[in-house]
């Protein structure tokens, strides 16, 4: 299968029956477990889009959902009324990763050094952040809190009308909503041009920009869009936290996120939601208890995942099932229905 | 006149930190081209052999010098043949794959030690300069890195050791076509690389207390400063901890530690961006 | 006249060498031109420099390609004005079809519904039909030079600029490279750099000869290559 068949077509049935269980969840069980999940889903999401499709690897992802909780917790205390914070949390990321990605794109950074930087900027904004100790740190009405951060902000509001305050079960509502919309966006940018040149870049850029496209600028934009969706995260991590802390820039963040991705999947959309979600999931139980350290868990199954299933897991599931419906058709299933569930396209036959 | 002398032995210490602890990084990389996100669990883990040698009644000095240097070089060995030998050639790949090993090590520690801090005292005491107060023990941290410094750079240039290692440097054919299995030279150079960062986190054992979590410290940095160097290991490596421990310590006392801080990691992203391939990528090709 | 390439004192320094010489150099409307010399001297230095892959400061002379001066122009601007580039390293991406390279390259000037169409020509004139859909990282050496030129042609350009195309050919693949050249040379401009003198021979058009960053000698294929100069500076490389 090709780099462009395997970005695979827009599985309507699954997304509606995804939305379905989103929406009827909070009947089974409480939310805020949940809420915390698509969160981390969408982060994920963030730089899935950038990683696997146009092959930019942002070590420090986390720079920019820490811009996004900052923003909206510094922005909110002191405009007392959320909507203007909640898009200002995806446009400051989004600002500075422009600039940061022209800086890189257009001096012909890559690789390594791509990593290297982005890695620094996060460890900048860690430090900086966690030295603001003290009242002389102010942006407008917010003190910033240092180590401890910006507590006890008000959450999201409905559109011009501060008195209605969103949270708990509206806020889960919200990030599933978010995710479910940044996901439609991924994949329509995936459908169109923008999408196919992205996937170029990561496989031949140089021969990208002898077909006569200009390279630094799709790179930059997509940085900055998946710039934009991580700061939509921590905007609503801030809410759901109701504290930002520096913890959000953090090494072990961005190494999270990292290990979403690339465990649950480079190259495929759901794989780094799933891989948010699962992990996600386990991180939060065994930080329930205290027998087994978090961290080896989590480092064992980052070794065992790249040495044996390098593309992630959701590719390889991908792989299996596509080389057992080869097999069915191969036994005589009915064609069209089998290729049509499978996702594969007509030409891969061949 | 001591104020300067301070300031003076403040960056030597800055910079011969910086060179001890990204030493073994700079080897594997400028020679492997492997990037190991696990070094500085290999620092933290000499620190802690050095301290539980050392509270086992062994003399410091053969604790930190020769105990946690074969103690983490065998460790390195063993995560050579189980890990790093299947990702050869995929830089991303080992990065995440050595980012899971420190975690899991960071794990093990703490299982084993627990989460508190454990420390050694300094065998060294203070002295006078002046009116400051200074840490005797620095300056064994600077002669330390010296000589380190010199022997890497004597092996190097002087010895077959050294030549096969300068061979590597340019790829794994030139070693193969001077006769030696490029796979056994990348075994023994990730042990040395990881042996040196056993030494670093001995010597500097009894600078603060250890926790399981201090790697995280050392990592950030180190790279920084490797891959600013660029590949050449003991120019490169050199070139940056001068420029970066220097930047660092005049802007920490000029204006504050943190901000020191910051402006080394604002110059680290500056660097890159004028040299691509780092310092010694541009300025030095002969790989020393 | 002005020519659809003119370099004025072309000049590249690496380090202390100087790699290409004040070269003054002139390619004309439709000419087919073949650039040659042994390894080293120059010519793929030269070939960059009018490709935007060595950005050109005011130190290193004029180039200027149907008139524009492309001083410091990246290569997509380059290839914006209608230059058709292969690199002397093959550089297709592998992780697609052939199909998916060609339609990637017509897309950009097509658009998405023109493209469909480009590519079924470009298909049948370079006889790609049988590799459409294989993958291109599947396939020959010489078999992905050709998807590489039917990536450029695709994109109808003016001006072809083909490094080493016929590397890595077999007798056939080179015999339908020469056609095509000639095919593209009746619409399009064609500088050709190689040092296989069989190959330039069958191309049969003005050859410019390069030595140690300065033009040699430059005139018809059959004169040139009997040059007793040019036989000279080719001893201890493979001569024709």
């Amino acid at each position: 299968m090709t780099a462009w068949q395997s970005v695979g077509r827009m599985r309507w049935g699954w997304f509606l029956l995804s939305s379905a269980v989103l929406v009827l969840l909070p009947l089974v069980t409480e939310t805020s477990t949940p809420t915390l999940l698509l969160i981390w889903a969408l982060f994920a999401l963030s730089l899935g889009i950038m990683w696997g499709y146009a092959g930019l690897l942002s070590f420090g992802h986390s720079a920019y959902f820490g811009l996004g909780a900052y923003t909206y917790a510094i922005a909110v205390v002191n405009m007392g009324e959320s909507t203007a914070p909640l898009l200002l949390s995806m446009l400051v990321p989004a600002a500075v990763a422009a600039a940061i990605g022209a800086m890189m794109f257009y001096g012909r950074i890559s690789d390594v050094y791509m990593g290297v930087i982005t890695l620094v900027v996060t460890l900048i904004l860690f430090k900086f952040m966690s030295a603001t100790a003290g009242d002389a740190y102010v942006i407008g009405a917010a003190r910033l809190g240092g180590f401890n951060g910006i507590p006890g902000f008000q959450t999201l509001n409905v559109p011009g009308h501060v008195e209605i305050s969103l949270f708990g079960l509206p806020t889960y509502y919200i990030c599933a909503a978010a995710l479910l919309v940044c996901y439609l966006v991924c994949r329509w940018i995936l459908a169109r041009s923008f999408g196919r040149v992205l996937i170029g870049i990561r496989e031949n850029e140089a021969r990208c920009e002898l077909m006569g496209y200009n390279v630094p600028a799709c790179k930059t934009a997509i940085f900055t869009i998946s710039a934009a969706m991580a700061g939509l995260a921590g905007c609503l991590f801030a809410n759901w936290a109701e504290i930002v802390t520096p913890r959000v820039f953090s090494l072990g963040q961005a190494a999270e996120v990292l290990i979403w991705v690339i465990v649950g999947g480079l190259g495929t959309l759901i794989g780094p939601i799933l891989g948010a979600i699962v992990l996600g999931y386990v991180k939060i139980r065994l930080g329930e208890q205290t027998v087994i350290d978090n961290s080896l868990i989590l480092g064992a199954i980052l070794i065992v995942v790249v040495l044996g299933i390098p593309r992630g897991v959701v590719p390889a599931v991908q792989h299996l099932w596509a080389a057992q419906g080869r097999w069915a058709r191969r036994r005589g299933a009915k064609d069209s229905g089998a290729r049509r569930r499978l996702g594969i396209a007509a030409e891969e036959r061949s | 006149m001591d104020y300067a002398g301070v300031v003076t032995l403040e960056i030597l210490y800055m910079i011969a930190f910086l060179v001890l602890t990204s030493a073994g990084l700079a080897i594997v990389f400028g020679m492997m081209r492997v990037i190991n996100l696990a070094h500085g669990e290999f620092v933290m883990l000499g620190g802690y052999t050095t301290i539980a040698c050392s509270r086992a009644g062994i003399d410091i000095y053969v604790a930190m010098l020769v105990i946690s240097p074969i103690v983490v070089g065998l460790i390195g060995l063993v995560v050579e043949r189980g890990i790093i030998r299947f990702l050869y050639g995929r830089m991303i790949d080992t990065m995440l794959a050595t980012w899971g090993l420190s975690l899991l090590l960071i794990g093990l520690v703490t299982l084993i030690f627990g989460n508190s801090a454990v420390s050694v005292p300094a065998p060294i005491p203070g002295y006078q300069l002046g009116e400051y107060q200074m840490g005797g023990y620095n300056l064994f941290i600077i002669l330390v890195t010296a000589a380190l410094i010199i022997a890497m750079w004597g092996v190097l240039k002087f010895t077959r050791a050294g030549l096969i290692a300068r061979g590597a440097m340019q790829g794994p054919d030139v070693v193969a076509s001077l006769g030696y299995d490029p796979r056994k030279v990348y075994m023994i150079t990730f042990t040395v690389g990881a042996a040196l960062s056993g030494l670093a986190g001995g010597v500097l054992a009894p600078l603060t207390g250890l926790l399981p979590s201090a790697g995280g410290a050392y990592i950030a940095k180190a790279f920084i400063t490797v891959i600013t160097g660029g590949a050449a290991v003991i120019s490169g490596t050199l070139s940056s901890a001068v420029i970066f421990g220097t930047i660092n310590q005049i802007v920490s006392f000029a204006v504050h530690p943190v901000l020191g801080e910051i402006a080394m990691l604002a110059l680290a992203i500056i660097l890159l961006r004028l040299m691509p391939k780092g310092i010694t990528g541009r300025f030095f090709r002969d790989g020393t | 006249m002005t020519g659809v390439v003119e370099t004025h004192e072309l000049t590249m320094r690496f380090g202390g060498v100087v790699a290409v010489n004040a070269v003054n150099f002139s390619l004309q409307e439709r000419e087919l031109r073949c650039l040659i010399g042994p390894n080293g001297a120059g010519k793929s230095t030269f070939f960059k420099c009018l490709t935007g892959q060595y950005r050109l400061t005011h130190e290193n002379g004029r180039v200027l390609i149907r008139g524009t001066d492309v001083l410091g122009w990246r290569t997509h601007e380059i290839v914006r004005l209608g230059v058709g580039i292969k690199t002397q390293v093959p550089s297709v991406m592998n992780g697609l079809s052939v199909q998916e390279n060609l339609w990637l390259s017509a897309r950009r000037i097509h658009g998405w519904a023109g493209a469909g169409g480009a590519v079924d020509e470009v298909t049948a004139e370079l006889r790609l039909g049988e590799i459409l859909r294989r993958q291109v990282g599947e396939l020959s050496h010489g078999q992905r030079q050709m998807v590489e030129i039917g990536i450029v042609l695709v994109q109808r350009p003016w001006l072809v600029l083909l490094d080493e195309p016929a590397a890595g050919m077999t007798g056939d693949e080179v015999e339908r490279l020469v056609g095509v050249i000639r095919r593209i040379n009746q619409i399009a401009s064609v500088i050709v750099v190689d040092h296989d003198m069989g190959f330039v021979r069958m191309l049969g058009s003005r050859v410019t000869v390069f030595h140690q960053g300065s033009v040699l000698v430059e005139g018809p294929a059959e004169q040139v290559l009997n040059d007793p100069m040019v036989r000279e500076v080719y001893i201890g490389n493979r001569a024709a």
